[in-house]
């Protein structure tokens, strides 16, 4: 298992850089395609194998979909470089790199990175399915309301002649 | 065959949020801002899934997978309205968008 | 293993009622020609009051529901109330103002009834799920409304940045809501409390998890150093939906700070009140020195709203600092007076900038005193209101924050507080001596205001002066909704 954390972490991390430092649209999708499928991997590995499932077919299918399609619809092209960012880059990273290292170390302490204790949950779709309709039935429902709204929002927005 | 610890996976989310974060800072293209933020709650799902295991139960995932709904709807309606600005402005890059001051 | 039950439905009737509304609204949608879209808003409206109606005549029984995701408890009660009244003052401060501007259309309604859902959600959960799900689907929903003059690239602009920025705050919060739930095993607030309360529980992580979490309310609330977008959203927003998003969505994740940090931080010691401490201190003090540079009045009010978000905060410091009820009741009691004073200024401001919202410059209300008296006469009073002069409304909701904080022993930020409210008067009273002595042609529309907006903006006058002059039942009813049930 542990060359298999090895193998995908590092491949989650270089795809995800690639994401940020692509400097066309496209691209960066792709790597976000591969960053979701290399995590649907670990996923697998820590026992989530509906969640995996899920990443695959969801995130990595119908959400990239749309970004592709809306990529291609606007035509997107490269990124210009400009000069507005410059206050974020030189003020918000070192922040952040400070922040990461700060957390890093937190982690580090806070939490015990020995055994793991209890044997991997069975995390099959039967045993999601259980919690979700009969602990989290409400949060479920009340899901609904959020997918309502985002159609409503899209079609209000995107929609030519209302 | 050795099991990942859990602690590992919550070193790799910190990194994949590091890397969005930063990606929301420096890039202009309001769709690569999207994606950076995708990769945030990215990595909020793989420490809620080590957790989960950490714990021997669900939960964790069951909040992963409202995570994903959540990351559906958020594109969705961003990408509805990139489309509109779209439209007026003929831009996608987030410091062009100046009509108010940013 | 929890099935629902009926008194679990009826400990959330207002938010299924108004879901209801809300698709029977798009349900009627096509049925309705071109010319009568207000139909739609009425029944909107009457969706906000069925609710409320209902709540009012069969008030559940205080308690958890849906295996401990909703706490019934005076709290979540208050807010859902004051959610219901923003949300009908929003809709009646709309329905012409959309007819003006030829955006009239089924989904504006929708979504202003959905995000009530959403902030209802966040007010009475007690479940971090539920929180992220309420947040969302308020956020979502005031997204889309702030881009809903669709043909106007600002309206386009504000409703971006508002979701980028917007979006990424929801991150953070989910951020520390993973930390919270890795370092405790459980998002439900009860458990959680019971869980951090056992001795050497807290760390340096459940407090960084605590902060990623206040970062993620604290874009939402807008305050310093989070509140760059306010000014750009507040101004490019359609101006009744300004009205909506300065107070309804700022109140619901007040509530969330209230509910989180009096619950769980009580014991973290004093590293997140001083977050709360400075942040509140910095908050007024931007706030109000970049109002006093403004030329544009929604830009101006959208940095009072950062300002009114630190005088809030300050609340909520000193509820964290004493423990005793006071602090919170003074939160609530200024969150509902600000609602009152902010929707009625806005919504005025949606009438006098006339069609397009093209008049919306502080000059172009010269002389307004004179060509629309009785117009000038209400954004007078919303105006003394927000600066905090006695008589109404915003003077006791300050008195009970700073009479907090004096108590909790703030005694230096009490000391900011009150000299930024000086600083306020000045920018506040500009608009009303611009109205007034000013000579000049008004630009501002001088048409008649119509029934519905006429009626919203009486309400809110008319609570402006009752919590002005009759403070104290409202404040026995704050005092009593403060405590939260975890």
């Amino acid at each position: 298992m542990v060359p298999v954390f090895y193998i995908f972490a590092a491949l989650t991390i270089i795809a995800a850089l690639s994401v940020i430092l692509q400097r066309t649209p496209v691209y960066s999708a792709l790597s976000l395609i591969v960053v979701l499928c290399s995590l649907a991997v670990l996923y697998v590995s820590l026992g989530a194998k509906f969640l995996a499932v899920i990443q695959v077919i969801v995130y990595a299918g119908a959400i990239m979909v749309l970004f592709v399609l809306v990529i291609m619809l606007l035509n997107a092209g490269r990124e210009r470089h400009t000069e507005g960012s410059r206050l974020a880059r030189w003020l918000g990273v070192p922040l952040l790199a400070a922040f990461l290292v700060e957390i890093l170390s937190v982690i580090w302490n806070g939490l015990s990175s020995g055994a793991v204790a209890p044997p991997a949950p069975d995390a099959g779709p039967a045993a999601v399915g259980a919690l979700l309709f009969r602990h989290y039935v409400l949060p479920f429902e009340v899901t609904s309301i959020l997918i309502l709204v985002a159609i409503l929002g899209a079609v209000v927005l995107a929609k030519k002649q209302l | 065959m050795m099991p990942i610890p859990p602690t590992w996976c919550v070193y790799l989310g910190t990194g994949l949020f590091t890397i969005g974060v930063i990606g929301v800072l420096t890039r202009r293209n309001v769709i690569i801002i999207l994606m950076s933020i995708e990769l945030i709650l990215n990595a909020v799902n793989i420490n809620l899934v080590a957790f989960s295991r950490y714990f021997g139960e669900v939960d964790g995932q069951i909040f992963a997978i409202f995570v994903i709904t959540d990351a559906a709807a958020e594109a969705a309606v961003g990408l509805g309205l990139l489309i509109a600005l779209f439209r007026n402005k003929e831009t996608v890059n987030a410091d062009e968008i100046d009509l108010l001051k940013w | 293993m929890t099935t629902v039950s009926i008194p679990d439905v009826m400990r959330i009737l207002p938010e299924l009622i108004l879901a209801g509304f809300a698709i029977l609204v798009m349900l009627f949608e096509p049925f309705v020609p071109a010319g009568r879209k207000r139909v739609l808003g009425w029944i909107a409206l009457l969706g906000v009051l069925v609710a409320g109606m209902a709540f009012t005549w069969a008030p559940p029984n205080a308690g958890m529901a849906f295996s401990g995701s909703i706490a019934a408890d005076g709290f979540s009660y208050f807010f859902i109330f004051l959610f219901l009244t923003i949300a009908a003052l929003a809709l009646l401060g709309s329905i012409n103002y959309l007819e003006r501007d030829n955006i009239h259309h089924a989904e504006y309604y929708a979504l202003i009834l959905f995000s009530t859902v959403g902030m209802c959600f966040m007010a009475a959960s007690a479940e971090l799920i539920m929180i992220f799900l309420g947040l969302e689907i308020s956020s979502l929903s005031t997204y889309v409304l702030a881009g809903f003059r669709r043909h106007d690239p600002r309206s386009n602009e504000s409703a971006m940045k508002y979701f980028l920025l917007g979006s990424f705050a929801t991150a953070f919060f989910l951020y520390g809501i993973a930390f919270v739930y890795g370092l405790t095993g459980t998002t439900n607030l009860v458990d959680l409390a019971a869980d951090l309360a056992q001795p050497g529980k807290w760390s340096t992580l459940t407090r960084a998890a605590l902060i990623l979490m206040f970062v993620g309310l604290a874009f939402k609330v807008s305050t310093v150093p989070f509140q760059i977008w306010t000014p750009d959203v507040y101004q490019g927003a359609p101006a009744p939906v300004t009205a909506f998003l300065s107070t309804g969505p700022k109140a619901a994740a007040f509530a969330v700070l209230v509910r989180i940090f009096l619950g769980l931080a009580g014991p973290s010691g004093p590293a997140a009140f001083w977050v709360i401490w400075i942040s509140a201190a910095l908050t007024m003090t931007v706030g109000n020195f970049a109002a006093l540079l403004q030329k544009n009045v929604k830009r101006m009010l959208a940095y009072s709203a950062i300002a009114h978000a630190g005088y809030v905060l300050v609340g909520l410091a000193a509820a964290m600092a004493s423990g005793s009820t006071e602090g919170a009741s003074a939160v609530l009691f200024y969150l509902a007076a600000y609602a009152f004073m902010n929707v009625g200024a806005f919504l005025l401001i949606a009438h006098l900038a006339g069609p397009g919202e093209g008049r919306t410059e502080i000059s172009d209300f010269t002389g307004l005193g004179r060509a629309a008296p009785g117009a000038a006469a209400c954004l007078t009073v919303f105006m003394l209101s927000l600066s905090g002069i006695p008589s109404t409304a915003g003077f006791f909701a300050k008195f009970y924050v700073f009479r907090a904080s004096v108590h909790a022993g703030l005694i230096g930020l009490t000391i900011i507080a009150v000299l930024n409210s000086v600083v306020s008067v000045y920018y506040y009273l500009n608009l009303v001596v611009t109205m007034y002595m000013r000579e000049g042609e008004p630009q501002a529309a001088r048409t008649p205001m119509p029934l519905p907006l006429y009626s919203a903006i009486a309400a809110s006058l008319f609570a402006i002066f009752y919590l002005g002059l009759y403070p104290n039942h409202f404040l026995l009813l704050s005092t009593l909704s403060s405590k939260p049930l975890p």
